[in-house]
């Protein structure tokens, strides 16, 4: 409540439709479902022929397209492809039938148009209000020209955002809603259009992957397990050892400090997918690393890196390190040098000793400034697909999980990935994806609103 | 005494850490000496029992660039330099655009748009790139050479333009009052935005444009899904990666090595350029 309160009056100006609605004159109310009435009335003819050709527009395409896709939106197709025999030409032809997944895609597209539209009429009656204040307290409304004008001055924010909000509508978000539905279909690979039919299923595929018992059930909760287990140790592991290494290089005694740094830094800059690439040959049966270790004869037969579960897992948490530490070291060493030196210089009079003041004051400090940065990291390591599979791609496989369509490395995500491009299971693989972006989000804004930058955002301006 | 042996333990402490920081160096180092070692290495296969080869040649480079029947290498990197060129024009000018406007300007939307910008950054990346895919495809851009403008729209238009909080943390930096001066002295905000404020943020334009550029070359996995087996449209990451797959190892391990050196350097090179406006960037955001 209050913070509505606050909101009105950080913009006292602002014009709702309801006021509009209430106070507005006759041709005011006559743009509800003329557009652009009100703003011809007032002498902004180009503006209301603008707003009356976008309402035009949008009725044609809701007779001649908008409303079948809805109504298919709801039936997802009614008629699977079959053989009908053709009486003229005396032979039996295949009749082409619904493709469900288009009908998914065109009714959500339909239904952004027509929140598109809901808003733009929403603009139309605002605006119109405010001409017909303006005429009231006889001020002249504005010329086209001032309007293009204050699209680059008051109203910039519009202009500027307008192309980067449409990408970000289309690219993310109509994507997302549509992956979104199909965890409510069918849409697994026994029911592929075109050619079969899939429909909605309600919550049935969460049930599935939620229950312990199932085949689904049970790869779920192991390899959440696993998510879990990878992400704490890269994530915390890549932090301390990286703070560790960039405290080594900031000591004041270490020479060569930005020699150091760039070897780190260098490792980084090699594209990810060729040091992955790379790591993965070399740790192979035949690879450089056995080969190294047989000829000095520390061993006697290669070791399973990537072959056996454990050593598989604990290999990729150890490559992660190479590419993790060089990150942190990036990362903290600004902030390193940022602890106040009276902080160190009391606790040395006090008689604390190195792995005292590590424990005690850097890292309780760097916990306090880089949580922001640890929590990104974790959920970062949670969808972390490029390590896993250029690693093992989730081998070494099992059939355990689910028939196979994981492997013992795999990450929810990477079973994601595995589960809709190989499997075409796409309903599984966007339940999923929902479960994840649940646990993310629970973590992150249980994090992020206690974090200074968030709550604070202005203090420092 | 006392003072003296201090001393010795302090040295013996500083080889130590001298030493340690060599050994690091080394394990850091070693795969990529090693792709340059495999790179220059006569013969073929992923396996070598020798690290450094026997017989040096540049014939990998050769066969990379002139062997392209297969893998056309020249053809994939002028490809992803197409795109990467593109995409990081455009992209910088979205992200330019929010950063500024999230910083600068207050609107009724605005805390909704940091909202679920939030939001949104939260869902696996790939969760919506199969249904990107099939966008695409419904609107006819997987087909030949529009697979490339679809990849550019993709990087430019997608979840980077989530990423804009570093760009928006430097906007927060530059003082409001020169701003408040140019209106008082009659400019629009047009005229700040473009005269003054992106002038002063030439730090952040430049990083953005070279993280944005450098994107293209390391993506791999929305490449694959976009561009699929079709060779003609490869970027390098995708080219590369199917060098690498059972059928071609044993021929292309090698020449794999040289246009992984080949595609590293000039991204290498940008990166360590880059990587001080990094670390500058991030320590700044999280300060406030």
């Amino acid at each position: 409540m209050r913070a509505k309160k606050l909101k009105v009056k950080e913009f006292p100006d602002v014009i709702t439709v309801r006021e509009s609605l209430k106070k507005g004159d006759l041709a005011t109310r006559l743009s509800c479902v003329i557009m652009g009435a009100g703003n011809i009335r007032r002498g902004q003819v180009v503006k209301g022929l603008l707003f009356l050709a976008a309402e035009i527009i949008y009725i044609l395409f809701m007779i001649v397209i908008g409303s079948g896709a809805l109504a298919g939106l709801v039936t997802l197709g009614t008629q699977t492809t079959q053989e009908v025999f053709n009486e003229s030409k005396q032979l039996y032809e295949y009749v082409q039938g619904d493709n469900s997944m288009l009908f998914l895609l065109y009714g959500i597209a339909t239904i952004f148009v027509t929140i598109g539209f809901f808003i733009l009429w929403r603009v139309n009656i605002k605006s119109a209000y405010a001409q017909q204040k303006k005429a009231e307290e006889n001020r002249p409304a504005a010329t086209l020209k001032e309007d293009i004008k204050s699209l680059f001055d008051k109203r910039l924010n519009t202009t500027l955002l307008f192309l980067p909000v449409m990408c970000i509508v289309i690219f993310t978000i109509l994507p997302l809603v549509f992956m979104i539905c199909m965890a409510f279909t069918n849409y697994d690979r026994n029911h592929q259009p075109p050619g079969q039919l899939f429909d909605w299923v309600g919550l049935v595929n969460f049930e599935k992957i939620l229950d312990t018992g199932s085949g689904l059930g049970y790869a779920f909760w192991h390899i959440l397990g696993w998510t879990f287990v990878w992400a704490v140790a890269a994530t915390f592991l890549n932090y301390l050892l990286g703070m560790i290494m960039a405290m080594i290089i900031n000591w004041k005694e270490t020479r060569l400090k930005s020699f150091w740094r760039f070897v780190f830094v260098l490792s980084i800059a090699v594209p990810q997918f060729v040091s992955l690439l790379v790591m993965r040959t070399m740790l192979q049966e035949q690879g450089a690393i056995n080969v190294l270790l047989q000829n000095l004869g520390l061993i006697d037969s290669p070791l399973p890196f990537w072959t056996n579960t454990t050593w598989a897992r604990v290999t990729i948490i150890v490559v992660n390190l190479w590419i993790g530490i060089p990150f942190t070291i990036l990362q903290v060493t600004g902030i390193l040098q940022n602890i106040p030196a009276e902080l160190y210089e009391s606790a040395k009079i006090d008689g604390a000793g190195p792995v005292t003041i590590f424990f005690k004051i850097t890292l309780p400090y760097m916990l306090f400034v880089t949580t922001p940065y640890l929590i990104t990291q974790f959920i970062g390591n949670i969808n972390n697909f490029n390590v896993i599979y250029l690693l093992t791609e989730g081998k070494p496989a099992t059939m355990d999980y689910f028939n196979g369509t994981a492997g013992k490395t795999d990450l929810l995500v990477t079973w994601l990935y595995k589960l809709t491009i190989d499997f075409n299971d796409y309903n599984y693989g966007a339940v999923i994806g929902i479960l994840v972006f649940i646990i993310c989000a629970v973590l992150a804004l249980v994090t992020y609103r206690r974090t200074g930058s968030y709550k604070d955002e202005e203090g420092f301006q | 005494m006392k003072v003296k042996s201090m001393k010795t333990k302090k040295r013996i402490l500083i080889t130590i850490v001298h030493a340690f920081l060599s050994v690091m160096a080394v394990i850091w180092v070693f795969p990529i000496f090693w792709v340059i070692m495999t790179s220059f290495r006569a013969g073929k296969g992923s396996y070598s029992t020798k690290f450094i080869p026997d017989e040096f040649t540049v014939g990998n480079y050769v066969k990379l660039f002139t062997d392209t029947g297969v893998f056309d290498f020249p053809r994939m990197f002028m490809n992803t330099f197409i795109v990467a060129v593109a995409t990081c024009l455009l992209a910088t000018f979205f992200l330019i655009s929010i950063a500024y406007t999230m910083s600068r300007m207050r609107f009724k939307m605005r805390k909704p748009y940091l909202n679920i910008a939030l939001i949104l950054g939260m869902f696996p990346g790939f969760m919506s790139m199969i249904a990107v895919y099939y966008i695409l495809k419904g609107v006819g851009l997987t087909d030949g050479g529009l697979k490339l403008l679809a990849l550019i729209l993709v990087y430019s238009g997608g979840s980077n333009l989530l990423s804009f909080y570093v760009a928006k943390g430097f906007f927060d930096t530059i003082p409001k009052g020169i701003d408040e001066a140019a209106y008082i002295d009659g400019a629009t905000r047009w005229n700040v935005f473009t005269k003054i404020t992106l002038p002063l943020a030439k730090p952040i334009l430049v990083y953005t444009l070279l993280t944005s550029f450098i994107a293209p070359w390391t993506d791999f996995i929305f490449a694959k899904v976009i561009i699929g087996s079709d060779a003609k449209y490869y970027t390098v990451s995708v080219g590369l990666w199917n060098m690498l797959t059972k059928e071609n190892i044993y021929q292309w391990y090698t020449p794999f090595a040289a246009g992984a050196v080949c595609v590293s350097i000039p991204i290498a090179i940008l990166f360590i350029y880059v990587q001080r406006f990094y670390a500058d960037g991030l320590s700044g955001a999280v300060k406030g």
